[in-house]
């Protein structure tokens, strides 16, 4: 088996000359599912007979929670191929990851508190779930910390992928602490083994926000990785023709 | 192999130990923090002993857990230092072992003398009598938990000049699972219910610790050597 398509993979080059052609098609799309999926959550889906209206910010809340969970697996993930394959691509895609997650997590945690003022009468209250997106965020601030504090880009990637594999030991608890402690928080509403407990109306356009929130994160993604592709090979021949195509 | 391989893990815990026993001021310092922070509780919220009695075990696994984080800082940078660290690196044996040697030393000064001077803090935060054992051993269990996941902190941060604040900010929210089965052994045990489960979850906590963090700190002391 050829293993050509894996090394072109590793290539910054590659990757950022392949994402220039695709990125605006992917781009156009998240967008176009983002849109209606809003629309069709914030305006179309019928109101909750008990929360009313206020129920509906669960279309951001949800699949914000749900990418700030991946984003630390996708993190890990390309932090650990790093590790074993050496690959500077995915350390430039580990180090975007982080930022973006930590945003997402952030997102969750204050559309949280939004909701739960009206539903249960309090911005904050310390339920197993909260307390577990809040130590998400500092996972996620303490590899953006080690990130930083090193000179060499070298160290800091290493030190940053073992960090996020040692972080990922906390993310099973997360999810088991539904179970664990089961408090003022609701249990999780999407079960992938059941029929969902919400009502049709109002689980699809949630769906639908799920993925465009899916393809939003890729095309932040792409995008941060681009950038870091130039900060980190500024000093290689192909990008200092793009940025400067007359010095030639 | 074997025989190099314990050779490694108890030449280097001989060593930390010996090297604690010789700078016995400053290996009893954490114990000194652990004591005098709990001075501040009684004067900083209530002096009132049915209150404290409320908050005794949170408060006690919670500078246990803070003087554990003062005292991890150190457990690499004086070999960083003095160039032992790259000794250890390049001997022989296989670098979990005797990184695991240096995290058992740590815990046999720091984590032991811990758990060893909880029942006076009991007795001056008048933890209720039930509540002694089950503090004891999860002490004793859960600061062998942070030994050595503030290893692997202070294996990513050891070459870094201002290290230690950046090391709290990585461990802190790897000891949460720590502090919450920790204390809740302790409230368990007052409350009149089966301490043991908990108990369980943190020897599962501290198994999966020895097997993973001195992997974990050795790898990222290799990384943190070469910069």
């Amino acid at each position: 088996m050829s293993w050509q398509w894996f090394h072109r993979l590793g290539s910054p080059r590659w990757f950022y000359q392949t994402s220039t052609r695709w990125l605006p098609l992917l781009a156009l799309i998240a967008a176009a599912i983002l849109i209606s999926g809003l629309v069709w959550g914030l305006a179309i889906a019928p109101a909750d007979a008990k929360q009313g209206n206020s129920f509906r910010i669960i279309y951001i809340h949800v699949p914000a929670s749900f990418l700030a969970l991946a984003g630390y697996y996708i993190m890990a993930i390309a932090g650990a191929v790093g590790l074993i394959w050496k690959m500077k691509l995915s350390y430039m895609v580990m180090k975007s990851a982080a930022p973006i997650g930590a945003a997402l997590t952030f997102i969750a945690l204050v559309t949280g508190a939004i909701w739960g003022k009206p539903t249960w009468g309090t911005y904050w209250v310390w339920d197993a779930r909260i307390t577990s997106m809040l130590i998400l965020l500092f996972l996620y601030l303490g590899v953006m910390a080690l990130q930083y504090a090193y000179h060499s880009i070298d160290a800091a990637s290493k030190a940053g992928a073992i960090l996020a594999l040692v972080g990922t030991v906390n993310i099973p608890i997360i999810y088991k602490s539904v179970d664990w402690w089961y408090t003022l928080h609701q249990p999780a509403t999407i079960k992938f083994t059941s029929a969902p407990s919400m009502h049709i109306d109002m689980f699809l356009p949630l769906l639908v926000m799920i993925v465009g929130f899916y393809l939003f994160y890729a095309v932040a993604l792409i995008l941060h990785t681009r950038s870091e592709i130039l900060r980190r090979e500024r000093k290689t021949a192909w990008v200092r023709e793009l940025i400067e195509p007359e010095a030639r | 192999m074997g025989h190099s391989i314990n050779s490694g893990y108890s030449a280097w815990l001989k060593r930390d130990l010996l090297l604690a026993y010789r700078r016995r001021g400053e290996a009893a310092s954490p114990l000194i923090f652990f004591v005098m922070v709990s001075t501040l509780i009684p004067l900083g919220l209530t002096p009132e002993s049915s209150q404290l009695a409320e908050i005794a075990a949170g408060m006690i696994w919670v500078m246990a857990l803070l003087a554990t984080l003062l005292s991890v800082d150190g457990l690499f940078a004086n070999d960083y230092q003095d160039g032992s660290l790259e000794q250890l690196l390049i001997t022989p044996q296989l670098l979990p072992m005797p990184v695991l040697g240096k995290i058992t030393a740590h815990w046999l000064t720091t984590g032991l003398p811990l758990t060893l001077a909880s029942p006076l803090l009991g007795v001056m935060l008048s933890l209720p009598t039930s509540g002694y054992l089950p503090m004891l051993c999860s002490l004793a269990l859960g600061t062998a938990c942070l030994s050595l996941t503030g290893a692997v902190g202070a294996a990513l941060t050891v070459s870094l000049r201002k290290g230690g604040l950046l090391l709290s900010l990585l461990v802190i929210p790897l000891y949460m699972p720590v502090i919450i089965f920790g204390t809740a052994t302790i409230s368990y045990a007052i409350d009149g219910l089966n301490w043991l489960p908990p108990l369980a979850i943190l020897g599962a906590l501290f198994a999966a610790s020895v097997a993973l963090c001195p992997l974990a700190a050795a790898g990222a002391l290799r990384i943190t050597s070469a910069n």
